[in-house]
């Protein structure tokens, strides 16, 4: 196809203003699918992401329309997503940035929006969910032309669901989005935008044609990594998988590698031939790196084989997703799992215990930390028990936070983020009534329960959206808890000094109510290094008989006694002192809320 | 096998049903008290083949034995085989001269006495008729029949009983000086009448009750009370003239003997197997009057379960608990874990409880089971 009749596009949108929608009427109109195969949202694929009514994986679908070939390429509608989808946007020419008539931006639309910007791709605002009986299309259509320097008659108006307006969408795709404009004649380049992990057929790569063309049973190599294989098949998806002999420059389409590992092929990096190697990769690879980290154990400590089983067949299809085995004093065998963001493990947790049946206990999460020991050295530490005794310096991971709220809550916002140890950057007015709020924030600040506290500080009213702007010192110690003088690993955290004393008391208070009485007095404590903070006593029983035991009494106390000794066997012994997990899982839960 | 040296008759009937009680039994039923003790004594017949007579001790509780009808009692009385120690328990309120006179003539030489508590306040919410005059009473009633072993039931940790009041009722007790006397926390079963009625104000009290149990042992081994099992108390050294006054017959269940139960839901255990007899009064009556025993649950008792029950009820007695080499019925780490926080001490074959490990005893034997 020529690359003048080929046009590359991305929805974009917060989550829930109909981006799937919009994705399913155009599928439908441009007849790739017939009206007996349509299903609501034909490009989810998972169960997981039609109920939370988010895509996970980006794929793309080629359409025809009047005689053009269209390429709507998905991308994930997340912050933790960030990185896939710049490079999703990256294989794009254009956009068309979708905005709920009833909602108006949101704060994924202004970081969306913004990303876009940044990949040069041509904004097509288009208001959404017309049809509503709130719907504000006006206000709606100022706001997206504010946020993107446009004019309000050029928004386009529309409802997904009943179809009004998409053909127009249509349209102005051809007429606005400019057409791929790679060399033909060059080596070959791809932009490898995506991947997924089929069981039988390997890793299949998401790929846009930049420069050249590529051919079935070619020998490829990833530029970046120098991951080679030989491409088993070629194609597109229209929208199932339809095998092609070539994939040209400007086309969109999948590559089946046969690698039995997505982490061999990573998202962003650039695919050439090994016969003719293109000169240079196209720009912009990054190596993602997780920066939530947090321990996952199997409540039943025999279920640890099931969950190593379901991590590595996890892993296959989130090449994102780390994790190596951990051993906790108080919870026994586990993996410490490092995710992209919040959202990402809570995926990721979600599927563990969905797909593969698990119950799972999820430490407090915490983020990397950069360490320069007193010895020199610099160690990246992913679990707070790691943190080295002996620190000359500490960096944590800040993110730029974009909060869109009505305007009357930002004294609230401002509050809570000022507790949250942020710094304003900037504030602007979107529209009369509402503002979007600038601040960096420390991310370790962010996942413990920020979002939940921004949502009942706005009435729900309040969205929120960041990336990572880098590593920055911080004024940060290690809390440990130690139970009759023994420390806890579980319960150590990397926190700002300001907050330790709060959240070591909060802490001791808890394990105190939580722990029952033992046979001797258990003293609490939480202590940074070799200075206790917070301090608690959980006084001994004073009895523990059972006072009547005759010859009528036996059986039934013996097998109170056995009862109680069983229930000691599900404790978790921490020295000399018996805890129920549940004692942990409170305390865990308690995280954040002090 | 060596003959049983031990039997409990139960005596389920009672005038009415105390809130908090939870043993077997059967309130008035005055018609059935001659038939009951009939079926008593044939289910006897049916197991005597296993008792040494003489019988070291036989023990009649209830249920209120001094309820039953007088012909009734004084019959099952006279037919039962002799013992070394015969008890009887026996309700302040049914407690005449009469009667004191008859069980002594009997062979009664010891009675345990149902007290409870001497506070009126405290004897209505246990349901009890006796009032603290009763129990005075009785106790003279006994000793004037020539009573030398008499013990007293009481009860602490009843729903509005101040630390005052528990040690008015410790008080009132050692003013009566008897031999012996059992004190038994409240124990509120959930479900019961008495828990629904009480539950919530025994909560709001545990804290402060906690005390109560070394309060009651600080009290008793002060006035010279030998502690001698977790919740049983004796006159020990001058006190007791020389005499043993700890309850034999309950010692055979500490020790881990075998004893012989009769009635209904009275319980055997025989040779590595326990039975428990049907509760049902009507079932028992029918099947024994037909010559046959009535419905029972068999429990057999392995080695290990028997091991477990000897730690578990020797721990319970102030002499040294013999392993007799069975280091597999104890967890060595929980041992050496419990020798550190001292409440327990081995010397070579022996073990004991400190004073502070046999007020957390059950505690204590939970950890050391293996």
């Amino acid at each position: 196809m020529q690359q003048d009749r080929i046009r590359n596009f991305s929805i974009i949108a917060h989550i829930d203003h109909g981006k799937s929608t919009l994705a399913d009427r155009i599928l439908e109109l441009t007849e790739t699918v017939s009206g007996r195969e349509m299903r609501a949202q034909v490009l989810d694929s998972m169960e997981l992401e039609r109920e939370r009514g988010i895509t996970i994986k980006a794929q793309a679908v080629r359409v025809p329309w009047k005689g053009q070939q269209l390429n709507l390429i998905d991308t994930p509608g997340h912050v933790d997503f960030t990185y896939e989808v710049s490079r999703s946007l990256q294989a794009c020419e254009g956009a068309v940035l979708v905005v709920d008539a009833a909602q108006g931006v949101e704060a994924q639309t202004v970081a969306n929006a913004y990303l876009a910007i940044e990949n040069n791709l041509e904004l097509l605002p288009v208001v959404n969910k017309i049809d509503l009986p709130q719907a504000d299309p006006d206000r709606a259509a100022r706001e997206l032309a504010e946020l993107i320097g446009g004019d309000p008659s050029d928004v386009l108006r529309i409802s997904a669901k009943t179809g009004e307006g998409v053909a127009e969408v249509l349209d102005a795709i051809v007429e606005r989005i400019p057409p791929p404009a790679g060399n033909r004649d060059a080596p070959p380049r791809a932009l490898i935008f995506d991947s997924s992990y089929d069981q039988y057929r390997g890793v299949v790569a998401f790929v846009r044609v930049v420069d050249g063309a590529f051919r079935t049973r070619e020998r490829l190599q990833a530029m970046a990594q120098g991951t080679r294989f030989e491409a088993e098949e070629l194609g597109f998806f229209s929208p199932t998988m339809r095998a092609s002999d070539t994939l040209e420059a400007g086309e969109v389409g999948y590559v089946i590698t046969g690698l039995k590992d997505v982490g061999r092929l990573r998202v962003g990096d650039t695919l050439t031939s090994v016969a003719g190697p293109a000169a240079g990769p196209l720009p912009g690879y990054k190596d993602v790196k997780p920066m939530v980290f947090a321990g996952l154990f199997p409540t039943e400590s025999d279920h640890y084989p099931d969950l190593r089983d379901a991590l590595e067949k996890l892993k296959l299809n989130d090449a994102a997703l780390v994790y190596e085995p951990e051993t906790s004093q108080a919870l026994g065998f586990g993996f410490r799992c490092g995710f992209l963001g919040l959202l990402h493990m809570e995926i990721v947790r979600e599927r563990l215990e969905r797909e593969f049946d698990l119950d799972l206990l999820v430490t407090a999460p915490n983020v990397a930390y950069r360490v320069l020991t007193k010895d020199g050295e610099e160690v990246e530490v992913h679990n707070p028990a790691e943190m080295p005794p002996e620190i000359e310096r500490v960096e944590e991971p800040y993110i730029r936070a974009s909060i869109i709220i009505p305007k009357e809550y930002v004294g609230p916002v401002m509050e809570l983020a000022t507790e949250r140890r942020g710094r304003f950057d900037h504030m602007e007015y979107l529209s009369e009534d509402r503002v979007v709020l600038l601040y960096e924030l420390p991310l370790a600040e962010v996942v413990v329960d920020f979002y939940d506290q921004l949502k009942s500080r706005t009435r729900g009213y309040a969205s929120f959206d960041y990336d990572i702007v880098g590593f920055r010192e911080g004024d940060l110690v290690r809390l440990d808890v130690l139970i009759a003088g023994d420390p806890v690993d579980a319960l150590s955290l990397i926190l700002h000094r300001d907050s330790a004393y709060g959240r070591g008391r909060a802490l001791v208070d808890k394990l105190r109510e939580e722990i029952p009485r033992q046979l001797f007095d258990v003293p609490v404590q939480a202590a940074i290094g070799s200075r206790v903070i917070a301090r608690e006593t959980i006084k001994a029983k004073r009895k523990d008989v059972l006072a009547k035991c005759y010859g009528g009494d036996i059986t039934r106390k013996r097998k109170l006694l056995e009862k109680q000794k069983a229930g000691k066997r599900r404790m978790k012994q921490v020295g000399a002192v018996e805890v129920p997990q549940e004692a942990f899982l409170a305390v865990l839960n308690l995280d954040g809320k002090s | 096998m060596q003959g049983v040296g031990h039997l409990y008759v139960h005596l389920p009937f009672c005038s009415h049903r105390c809130g908090y009680c939870d043993f077997v039994t059967v309130v008035g039923r005055h018609g059935q008290h001659l038939r009951y003790v009939d079926a008593l004594l044939t289910e006897l017949e049916l197991g005597r083949h296993v008792l040494a007579e003489p019988l070291e001790t036989l023990f009649l509780g209830g249920g209120t034995p001094t309820f039953t009808e007088r012909a009734a009692l004084e019959r099952l009385l006279r037919t039962l085989p002799p013992a070394d120690e015969l008890t009887v328990e026996a309700n302040p309120e049914t407690v005449t001269s009469d009667l004191a006179r008859m069980l002594r003539e009997a062979g009664v030489n010891r009675v345990s006495l149902g007290v409870q508590t001497f506070q009126p306040r405290l004897l209505d919410v246990l349901d009890r008729v006796a009032g603290p005059d009763d129990v005075r009473h009785a106790f003279y009633h006994l000793r004037d029949a020539g009573f030398d072993n008499i013990t007293l039931d009481l009860i602490y940790g009843i729903p509005g009983q101040s630390s005052a009041d528990l040690e008015a009722d410790i008080d009132e007790a050692l003013e009566l000086g008897p031999e012996h006397l059992s004190c038994y926390e409240l124990e509120a079963k959930p479900g019961t009448r008495f828990t629904h009625a009480h539950g919530g104000e025994l909560i709001r009290q545990a804290e402060l009750m906690e005390g109560y149990f070394e309060a009651v042992v600080e009290r008793l081994t002060a006035a010279g009370y030998r502690w001698y099992e977790t919740a049983n108390f004796c006159r020990s050294g001058a006190g007791a003239g020389g005499r043993d006054l700890r309850s034999r017959h309950n010692l055979a269940y500490w020790l881990g003997r075998d004893y012989l139960g009769i009635g209904i839901g009275a319980v055997s255990t025989v040779g590595g197997r326990r039975w428990r007899n049907s509760p049902r009064l009507p079932a028992y009556l029918e099947a024994l009057a037909g010559g046959r025993a009535p419905d029972r649950e068999l429990e057999l008792l392995d080695a290990d379960t028997r091991g477990r029950e000897r730690v578990m009820l020797g721990l319970r007695l102030d002499e040294p608990f013999a392993l007799n080499g069975e280091e597999r019925l104890l967890d060595a780490a929980a041992l050496a874990r419990l020798a550190d926080l001292g409440l327990v001490e081995r010397h070579e074959d022996e073990l004991s409880l400190t004073r502070r490990g046999r007020l957390l005893g059950g505690g204590v034997t939970a950890e050391l089971l293996a």
